[in-house]
């Protein structure tokens, strides 16, 4: 199948590697990816905080760019939330029956990185080896707009090596929500202090999620704690196999 | 304790005021002992349903329609209602409705009314407006009169001394109620009140409530309750005076069928309120001789008239969404500024301001969905949150004012570079040049943000920002693809 690739605006700038690992895991399973270059940004940051005229053009940008597309993976579950639940309404909001009609036509082909895997492909096991302690955050848009369920959970326990340890109070969410971490941080921090206690509990050395966003919020409390507790993306734990088992940054 | 009555018009801000609860730590233990308890009672009580989605649907689909046709039956309720013996009373605002309702009970010929539970008699501050007539208001709901006695304000929508503990209640009984030796166990607390109470029962002759649903089939008023103070309120006096929103309307008796599920599964976690009582106007012989109800707008027309957030108004105040709210969980009620606190009132206070007031409300959420998905009748107050965050942009960026606005120039700032993938590329580029400074090693030689300036700070407060990668995703892949070809 050829895959188009949204990396999404916040994970080419600071996640790269999430971006990385999810080439790796599509090839390996024999998929051709393909990047559309004119690709930004959802829109999500803008459209949550009220800028609704400024997130309307990013929407007529994303259709552009993938159009044409087979299927479209997305390693964001809150970008893949935004889209479904704003783009059929923005796009009314434009009164342009064209881009109405290419938005409910490209939707459908639009995948969250494990959804893809899971419901798309109907996978489980992907071949990947990681031995470590592992806990699972449920991140909220994953959660409830896109009803993933056990979807990342069963990938995960199909991984040679690994330890996963249920995360306590897992629907809860860690407090991150965009801007709400910058205009309510305090109420903000306490959230992410509840969850950060949490992940502690399980011993696990490694956090994942479907969602880079929830997890440099989590990551940036676990190293100010200095917890050594790390922060991987799905997509970076089902891309370590024996051959290439996952490698820490070097400095 | 909240300070003086919960007033949107002078409340500080979501921030400051949260800011300030969460440095109780005896608050927030007790909203999260009591937010953890009702909220596990109500899993029991939902997950045991086969139907719940089907009985959401069906509130929802009643609330909706209720509300595209709320003229029809507002009318139709007025009309049987008034041929049940009632008086049907109109008021634009609250200081209307409040003025009605005291001149009432002055007609009733008492200086006294006693009170079941109303969040609507709450919203308009109706005990002031009768203390300022020279009437005095008991409240009888437990909690409330715990509220009362304690000179405090009501933080939650169901459970309003959900914030107190036991031993905080039996504090403000033994020195309101002069009881030195009254112990904390909830048999004292209760004995107490009831006998506070009975002898109020007994000797008021006014009785004022509020309504969880107004009948326009039958002209009929429902109100449910756990306690039997309401029942009490109800049937003893000679006069009683309803105070309801017009949102409060469903069209049949039949659909009590479907409320009467949903609400006490949502709001206690019971399978069914322990009183529900039903009454139509008046009857010889039998409960007050004089019924009135006080129908009351307060801005509710505006709230109909907006598309999007006009699914507000389908609440049915079961007050499920504060006890699943994370925000709520660590701040309580008295944060948002208004009796009506969580994610309900971050929609509905706003709104009832006519967004002069309150504007911050809107932002008092993660967006996390905790809400939507615990809300009995559907309302997705996500939406409505980034409907009503949209008109707070409108507003801070309109005019002269507007132009210096540090947020909305960074915002759309953000949107030219996200409109053309050249200066995307730019900007990431600039983004690492700028971060430089800040970045510190750590042990393992990583680069680490630990201080951000300006609006950012809030972040840096508890979080550290990792430096940017070298290269983006963007450059690797069209390296890469350089490679290959």
């Amino acid at each position: 199948m050829r895959v188009s690739l949204f990396i999404t605006c916040y994970n080419d700038t600071l996640f790269p590697q999430t971006g990385r690992a999810v080439v790796r895991v599509l090839e390996r399973l024999g998929h051709t990816v393909d990047f559309p270059p004119g690709q930004t940004c959802c829109g999500q940051m803008h459209w949550n905080t009220g800028y609704q005229a400024e997130a309307l053009p990013l929407l007529q940008r994303f259709v552009d760019q993938f159009r044409a597309s087979e299927v479209v993976v997305v390693p964001s579950s809150s970008c893949v939330a935004m889209m479904r639940e704003h783009y059929p309404k923005m796009a009314a909001t434009l009164d342009d029956p064209r881009l109405t009609a290419d938005v409910e036509a490209l939707l459908p082909k639009v995948f969250e990185f494990s959804e893809f895997l899971t419901r798309r492909l109907g996978l489980e096991d992907v071949g990947a080896f990681y031995p470590h302690r592992v806990t699972y955050h449920a991140s909220c848009h994953g959660l409830r707009s896109l009803s993933l369920g056990d979807g990342p959970l069963r990938l995960l326990r199909a991984v040679r090596g690994i330890d996963l340890v249920e995360l306590e109070r897992v629907d809860q969410c860690c407090g991150f929500g965009g801007t709400f971490a910058i205009k309510n941080a305090d109420v903000s921090t306490a959230m992410l202090e509840e969850k950060i206690s949490a992940v502690l509990d399980t011993s696990a050395d490694t956090c994942t999620a479907c969602d880079n966003s929830c997890l440099m919020h989590l990551q940036g409390a676990l190293h100010r704690q200095r917890t050594g507790v790390k922060t991987l993306h799905l997509a970076e734990i089902l891309a370590s196999d024996e051959l290439s088992p996952y490698q820490d940054a070097a400095p | 304790m909240s300070e003086g009555p919960l007033d949107p018009t002078t409340a500080p801000t979501f921030p400051i005021a949260a800011r300030a609860a969460m440095g109780d730590a005896q608050l927030r233990n007790n909203v999260r002992h009591a937010t953890n308890v009702i909220q596990a009672k109500r899993a029991r009580v939902v997950d045991e349903m086969p139907d719940w989605q089907a009985l959401r649907e069906a509130g929802k689909q009643i609330r909706q329609h209720t509300m595209r046709h709320l003229d029809i039956y507002l009318e139709q309720f007025e009309a049987n209602c008034t041929r049940a013996g009632g008086v049907v009373h109109w008021a634009r605002n609250a200081a209307e409705a409040s003025r009605i309702v005291v001149d009432l009970v002055k007609q009733s010929g008492s200086d006294e009314v006693i009170k079941i539970k109303s969040m609507t008699t709450e919203e308009i501050q109706l005990n002031h407006a009768l203390e300022a007539a020279g009437i005095h208001p008991y409240e009888t709901d437990l909690a409330e009169l715990i509220i009362q006695l304690g000179n405090d304000q009501p933080s939650h929508i169901v459970v309003p001394a959900l914030h107190k503990n036991r031993q905080q209640i039996r504090e403000i009984f033994q020195r309101t109620m002069h009881l030195p030796q009254l112990g904390d166990q909830p048999q004292d607390l209760a004995d107490a009140a009831r006998i506070f109470l009975r002898e109020k029962f007994l000797r008021v002759k006014t009785g004022v409530s509020g309504a969880n649903f107004l009948i326009a089939e039958t002209g009929g008023v429902c109100i449910v309750e756990s306690e039997g103070n309401g029942r009490m309120c109800l049937t003893l006096p000679e006069t009683l005076i309803t105070v309801a929103g017009i949102d409060k309307v469903l069209p049949r008796f039949q659909d009590l069928e479907v409320m009467l599920q949903l609400l006490p599964r949502s709001a206690t976690g019971e399978r069914m309120n322990p009183y529900n009582s039903l009454w139509t106007g008046v009857h010889a012989n039998d409960g007050p001789r004089a019924f009135h109800v006080v129908l009351m707008d307060n801005a509710r027309s505006e709230i109909l008239a907006d598309e999007e957030s006009r699914q507000t108004l389908n609440c049915i105040r079961c007050g499920a969404c504060q006890n699943a709210c994370p925000v709520y969980r660590q701040t309580g009620g008295h944060a948002y500024g208004s009796v009506y606190a969580g994610p309900i009132g971050a929609i509905l206070t706003p709104q009832l301001q006519q967004m002069q007031h309150a504007q911050s409300l809107p932002y008092a959420s993660s967006l996390c969905g905790a809400c939507y998905e615990v809300c009995p009748v559907k309302i997705n107050i996500p939406e409505v949150l980034i409907h009503l965050r949209n008109q707070v942009v409108l507003q801070n960026t309109a005019g002269i004012a507007g132009l210096f606005d540090v947020e909305a120039a960074a915002m759309k700032a953000m949107a030219a570079i996200f409109r053309s993938e050249r200066r995307f590329k730019a900007a990431q580029r600039l983004g690492r040049i700028a971060e430089t400074p800040l970045v510190r090693r750590d042990q393992q030689g990583l680069g680490w943000i630990s201080w951000l300036p300006g609006i950012l700070g809030g972040w840096s407060q508890a979080r550290d920002l990792q430096q940017m990668p070298q290269q983006t995703f963007r450059d690797w892949w069209e390296k890469r693809s350089n490679h290959d070809n």
